[in-house]
């Protein structure tokens, strides 16, 4: 794609959160989950990302911890390798080349050194059966291993994830494939087969769409496609199985999960209801209702205080023991589900449009909602609710869709069209303006207007008024007329305030409009009938002109701005480029491109033209003056481009190259078929973004307590002084916990410890640095001490050889980099460090007798 | 975890009136003492003196009421025919009144019989009042002419025979004693000066003069006549200033609110305006409920007597202060209040550690029940019979929120005859609103699908469903017209500007009609 040396086309924001279940970590501080390339790391918290594990080269399609080091996790793609990683730092520990796709990855802590996974059966990418291999991880200090050693178990199995469980510490696992669930126990070798009937006198679905297994009991949960819930039980004899059925969701269970001791059920489905069912008391039932969307996946913490939810708007929950949500980590919404349903040629959907006020992209999210996304963040920032019902998580219900949007220039009003049509009745349309406001700092409703046009709305825009007394907004709509609507202010004062009302209904012989555009300075009116274009003064409503061009209706009209504010442009159907000059109306220049989006920026003179061709979109960007393009890119992506917006930079590019000069103020954001978000960048503006997104690491690892504090500020002041010979402090402080003497006082309960006197001096001697010891060489040992320390704790906790010969391996370059920093000092220094020592001795004593 | 979204219930602009300063003012009067008179009252005067009573003209009597008092504190019956225009002169002393035998009497008010009787008028007088100096008298006759008399001497002073038809209406300046006004059917007003024969100034109203009003400035003269009122700056030579066209019958009697700041006009239309006088709009109106004669403002507004054709008075007291102070002052004593915000005012301090309680989110019934998917239950909540009468737009509400979730058959079905007739008639009362009209039509079918097997059953719901083809009948007529008319409207303006751009709005009325005109064939095939 990389055609001009330095702009480039790029993926933006709209990451894909929630493809794969998430895992969170077992002290439940981080949660991991697969998005796109890389697997990305959250703060449960903070809900911020604080980092991506990249390395994968093709889609991740699972993320699992190591059972044996809690530590590190697994991760595996259709790029055919499986990789293994320290999630804390973000350091990719190895690479398990398996040689084709894996579509998902299971293990169990019965089982050591060998990992689950489900690869296409016979090896071949394009095979519609899959099978669930075991895979023994050779044990080598290589970084990347071959590891081609499958042993199959199960054949003919789902590669969707949750199909799939381990039962019981690994002791036997669970598959279950439309009608049939199948259950391998691993000392036996023998597999059970259990199938069910196509589906019941009631009409009920039948087939398996998760499995989850009881962590401590022989049972299996199973969820089905109409919604019911089956928990098999004594399924090691062919025919004595038996299972109670649990029946609550009116859709499909999409997932389910045990609780890690096993003592609650919780399922999830299209209806955005959490239910947890406590397990051998199946009545009762406790509910986390209106999480917002379809829920996909459940994850459970190892230690049973988190869980987290992911749903189908690409948002992660994270639960607190089902009853609070404690936080929300939202990507932005992708709007997929719409594109779907509409007919060909109107796609029922906001434009693309940039918050004036915030900067933020404006459009579809959550049904009802307009989302809010900050371009320079990559982040959600609000969701806005526009239609205000409460939604009706079920499958087959019309329901209210925003369609249109606009700001006005200012970004202190916002007019909405929602929309919800029914089979049988009409269509019902709501014209809803929202003005900003200042205290609460987002939208408030300031006027519904219900069945404003007796069709369908086709356009909607405001006029860019200078002067804020007169905001008017011009709707058009397929019932043939165009509506302009005036901030109104009341006769009586007793009002709560103004609101809008219309001020002018026009028409064009009986043709329907299709698009509307204010010129820049809000002189003049276009609208477009058909293949006639109307223009209008909006000040006394007199037709002033028409202008048309034949063959072919007008798609898309636009004026000019700045210097080219005297043209008016219009594509037609019929792919002709039109250009007209409107102190002559006369036709400037045409020319014949099939144009599907033709859209101005706000802060320049340029133009961009989004033309389709061959299955491909070409984009030029010129200015109406002006007969040669100034940039043109062939094949910006496959498929029609019907959405794109300019968004102003916050701070202006100074390229002075011509083929990107037209990026400097703005930059050109668009919406692929498949509705990714893509953009145009610089290879300048690249090397920046680089730079600073290594300074976003977050460190919330250590809990503020006032110990903390108090060690904390030691350690700062300790860390100050090592500050100008020291190139290590800039690495994380040591845990006060390291001390011996400190850690007794901590742990001791209080009742055994000898008299706090007797501590106290002992307290405060293990805190002082004794002056003897000098500072390279005491470095060095503290180092090693601690390094050493940490090394046993590995060791304590598990008896891994890898990841000590790995931690071993890093405190030895520590070691040495502590090394070549020591002699560097001066004596001078070593006198000035001194003196500091002693200063902080005094203020500890002063402290003591306080 | 998001919250429930309550139901919207939709806000429609309000149809009535606006609440303004005005209607507050006007509205804070008591509930009317009315009083039966022997005939129709023609007059009504104030005594300019406290306690200010007031005299009453009607038929052959002239009855003066105290402030308060129902009955009347004096009854001048001396007349030998129907008495008009019983005027109290600035004093409150005496009193003049005319008569349909011609002959115009002066009273003492505490007296009985007539001090004076002027002769000299051949026909009925209309119009009688005092001059400014207290010793003339100033009356108008049907013999076209009006004269002024001397009150000591009983003699009469001059004679000005100008107008052309009955003199009906006519005034003293209260400023100049050589001054008087007055309007006649022969549509004319005239000014006259006493020190000169001549009229000094006439104006042509258009209409016959039916009552006449100076402003206390005496720059600006009110005159009522057939269905205007009309204002005119005396001060410019009588150029009219505005004429007012509010009512649709004849104007009869103008008075001015003590504050000179409204203008009230009564008409044989029934009601009472009441016009700003800076900008002439009406603000507020009074219905009565037969045609107005006679209408008297005390002084400082305190009371409004209106004298209608069907000989009844009726009089409006303001409410005192201590009256409409007690209404808001039982509402703010009510006990519980106090104990609702215990401690919620308390500011918390610096050093406080604030515990937030979650907010408890309170919802309607009929949303409590929307809520746990009780479907028919929240339809029979909110078609409880204070919330069904009094805001129609919250069972429409719900019905329409019910019909989007696809649950509203469900909701309407199984139902017994009494839930069913309540359902009936509630639809019978909003159908044909127009704002409810798209959502009550559905379920309307909706009711005739589900309960069609058992047409026939009940009686009651029988004759529900026979008002409601009723109903959908006359509505469909009067839609008809009503496209009749604005297809008349359409030419006339196409006609008329070429070419303005019409704001077409037929198209609304089109579509409503074939809507309910489909419904119509529907439920009448129903109903064979």
């Amino acid at each position: 794609m990389v055609e001009h040396g330095d702009i480039r086309v790029v993926h933006r924001g709209g990451s894909k959160i929630d493809f794969r279940q998430p895992v969170i970590t077992n002290d439940s501080r981080f949660l991991l989950c697969a998005s796109g390339e890389c697997v990305k790391v959250f703060s449960t918290s903070t809900e911020e990302c604080i980092h991506d594990l990249q390395g994968h080269t093709d889609l991740v399609t699972g993320v699992l911890l190591r059972p044996s080091n809690h530590l590190q996790v697994y991760s595996c793609s259709i790029d055919g390798t499986v990789r293994l990683w320290d999630f804390t730092d973000g350091i990719l520990i190895k690479t398990y080349v398996i040689g084709c796709p894996v579509y998902s990855i299971y293990a169990s802590a019965n089982h050591e050194g060998v990992i689950f996974i489900v690869v296409p059966m016979l090896g071949d990418k394009r095979s519609e059966l899959f099978q669930l291999v075991a895979v023994h991880l050779p044990q080598s200090g290589d970084q990347l291993v071959e590891s081609r050693e499958l042993s199959a178990v199960l054949s003919n199995v789902s590669s969707n994830p949750a199909d799939i469980a381990f039962g019981r510490g690994g002791e036997y696992i669970a598959s279950a494939k439309g009608l049939q669930l199948k259950v391998f126990f691993f000392k036996k070798q023998k597999s059970y087969e259990f199938s069910l009937k196509e589906d019941n006198k009631k009409g009920g679905l039948n087939t398996f769409t998760c499995v989850a297994c009881h962590p401590k009991d022989d049972c299996i949960a199973t969820g089905h496609g109409d919604g019911k819930i089956r928990l098999w039980r004594n399924f090691n004899h062919k025919k004595e199985y038996t299972y109670s059925t649990l029946h609550w969701h009116h859709n499909a269970v999409s997932s389910l999960c045990f609780t890690p001791e096993g003592t609650n059920l919780l399922s999830g489905g299209v209806e955005s209801v959490l239910v947890q069912w406590r397990y051998n008391q199946e009545s009762q039932r406790d509910f986390l209702p209106r999480l917002g969307a379809a829920i996909t996946h459940i994850a459970v913490s190892p230690d049973g205080a988190l869980f987290c939810t992911s749903h189908s708007d690409n948002k992660i929950t994270i639960i607190q023991s089902c009853v609070k949500v404690s936080a929300v980590i939202q990507g932005l919404v992708k709007v997929l589900r719409l594109m779907a349903r509409t007919k060909e040629g109107e796609s029922v959907q906001t434009d693309l449009i940039v918050d004036p006020r915030s900067k933020a992209l404006v459009l579809n999210g959550k049904p009802g909602h307009l989302q809010f996304y900050s371009l320079q963040r990559d982040k959600l920032l609000y969701n806005l609710d526009i239609v205000q019902q409460e939604y009706i998580h079920e499958l087959g219900l019309e329901q209210f869709e925003v369609v249109k949007a606009a700001f006005d220039a200012s970004g202190t009003w916002l007019a909405t069209v929602e929309e919800r049509k029914q089979k049988s009745a009409e269509l019902e349309v709501n014209l809803k303006l929202w003005a900003f406001d200042e205290q609460t700092q987002s939208f408030v409703l300031n006027t519904t207007i219900s069945a404003p046009h007796e069709a369908r709305i086709t356009a909607m825009c405001f006029r860019q008024a200078t002067d804020s007394q007169t905001t008017m907004l011009v709707s058009t709509s397929k019932d043939g007329h165009f509506k302009a609507w005036q901030l109104a202010t009341p006769a009586h004062t007793e009002d709560e305030g103004p609101s809008w009302s219309c001020d002018f209904v026009g028409t064009y012989h009986g043709l329907v409009p299709e698009c509307c555009c204010f010129s820049a300075d809000s002189s003049l009116l276009a609208v477009s009938f058909q293949e006639v274009v109307t223009v209008w003064s909006p000040t006394s409503w007199e037709l002033l002109t028409t202008l048309s061009q034949p063959p072919g209706a007008i798609r898309d009209l636009c004026f000019g701005r700045l210097s080219c504010s005297k043209y008016l442009l219009g594509t037609t159907a019929k792919n002709l480029l039109c250009c007209w000059n409107l102190l002559t109306c006369s036709l400037e220049w045409s020319t014949s491109m099939d144009i599907s989006l033709l859209l101005a920026d706000p802060l320049s003179e340029n133009m961009a033209a989004f033309c389709c061709q061959a299955g491909c979109t070409d984009l030029f960007v010129f200015k109406p003056s002006e007969p040669r393009p100034l940039f043109s890119h062939k094949a910006v992506c496959s498929g029609t481009v019907t959405r794109a917006v300019f968004a102003p930079r916050e701070k202006m590019l100074d390229s002075c190259e011509e083929n990107s000069q037209w990026l400097n103020r703005s930059q050109l954001h668009f919406l692929t078929q498949y509705m990714d978000l893509m953009t145009f960048t610089t290879k300048a503006e690249d090397d920046r973004l680089m730079a600073s997104s290594k300074q976003l690491v977050i460190d919330d690892s250590v809990a503020m307590t006032p110990f903390y504090l108090l060690l904390g500020k030691h350690r700062h002041q300790q860390q100050e002084n090592q500050d100008p010979m020291s190139s290590l402090s800039a690495e994380r402080t040591p845990l006060p916990q390291s001390s011996v003497a400190i850690k007794e006082l901590l742990q001791t309960p209080a009742h055994v410890l000898p008299s706090t006197s007797f501590l106290c001096s002992m307290f405060v001697q293990s805190l002082l640095i004794s002056v003897t010891d000098l500072s390279g060489c005491r470095e060095n040992n503290k180092k090693a001490e601690e390094e050493m320390e940490s090394e046993k704790e590995e060791e304590d906790s598990e008896q891994e050889m890898e990841s000590s010969i790995v931690r071993s391996e890093q405190a030895a370059v520590s070691v040495q980099s502590a090394e070549c920093a020591a002699p560097a000092l001066t004596k001078a220094q070593v006198r000035e460090l001194r003196r500091l020592k002693k200063l902080d001795h005094s203020w500890l004593a002063g402290l003591l007798d306080s | 975890m998001a919250s429930f979204k309550p139901t919207n219930i939709p806000v429609y602009p309000k149809l009535g009136e606006k609440v303004t300063q005005d209607t507050l003012y006007w509205k804070n009067y008591k509930a009317p003492v009315q009083i039966k008179e022997f005939g129709a009252i023609t007059n009504i005067d104030f005594s300019p003196v406290t306690p200010h009573n007031f005299a009453v003209t009607a038929f052959t009597r002239i009855h003066i009421y105290g402030p308060f008092s129902q009955e009347p504190v004096k009854t001048f019956t001396r007349f030998k025919d129907t008495a008009y225009c019983g005027r109290f002169r600035s004093d409150g002393q005496l009193l003049v009144a005319g008569c349909e035998d011609s002959v115009v009497r002066l009273f003492d008010v505490g007296g009985k019989v007539a001090l004076r009787m002027f002769r000299g008028h051949t026909k009925a007088v209309h119009v009688t009042d005092f001059t400014s100096d207290r010793y003339q008298i100033l009356t108008g006759s049907d013999d076209y002419t009006c004269r002024l008399w001397d009150i000591p001497n009983a003699t009469e002073l001059n004679v000005y025979q100008e107008h052309t038809d009955y003199i009906r209406c006519g005034i003293t300046s209260k400023l100049n004693r050589d001054l008087f006004i007055t309007g006649s059917y022969d549509h004319t007003l005239k000014v006259f000066d006493a020190r000169v024969d001549k009229s000094v100034m006439s104006m042509d109203h258009g209409q016959p003069i039916e009552s006449l009003l100076l402003y206390p400035s005496e720059g600006l003269l009110v005159s009522a006549g057939g269905r205007y009122v009309k204002v005119w700056d005396l001060l410019k030579g009588g150029q009219p200033l505005v004429s007012l066209r509010n009512h649709h019958k004849t104007v009869t009697c103008l008075a001015l609110s003590s504050n000179g700041q409204r203008l009230l006009s009564a008409s044989l239309d029934r009601h009472v305006k009441v016009y700003s006088t800076t900008n002439y709009k009406v603000v507020h109106n009074f219905d009565y409920a037969a045609s107005i004669l006679s209408l008297a403002l005390a002084p400082d507004d305190e009371s409004i007597v209106v004298g209608m054709t069907n000989s009844i008075l009726s009089i409006k007291h303001r409410k005192s202060p201590e009256e409409s102070r007690e209404i808001s002052g039982q509402q703010r004593r009510r006990p519980s209040y106090r104990v609702f915000v215990k401690g919620k005012n308390y500011v918390p301090k610096q050093d406080d550690y604030l515990v937030s309680k979650p907010v408890k989110q309170y919802l309607a019934k009929y949303d409590k029940q929307l809520k746990k998917f009780n479907v028919s239950k929240a339809l029979d909540c909110a078609l409880e019979k204070w919330i069904r009468l009094r805001n129609p737009e919250v069972p429409v509400a719900v019905i329409k929120e019910l019909d989007r979730r696809g649950t509203l058959k469900n909701a309407l079905a199984g139902r017994d005859e009494q839930q069913l007739s309540r359902l009936l008639s509630f639809l019978i009362g909003n159908l044909v609103d127009m704002r409810f009209a798209p959502v009550l039509v559905v379920a309307a079918e909706m009711i005739l699908d589900i309960y069609r097997s058992i047409l026939g059953q009940s009686p009651v719901i029988d004759r529900q469903l026979l008002r409601m083809q009723d109903l959908l009948e006359r509505e469909i007529d009067y839609q008809k017209e009503l496209v009749e008319v604005l297809g008349m409207l359409d030419t006339m303006f196409a006609s008329s500007l070429p070419k303005m751009e019409v704001p077409c709005s037929s198209g609304f009325f089109v579509q409503n009609c074939s809507v309910l005109s489909g419904f119509f064939c529907w439920i009448s095939c129903e109903g064979k």
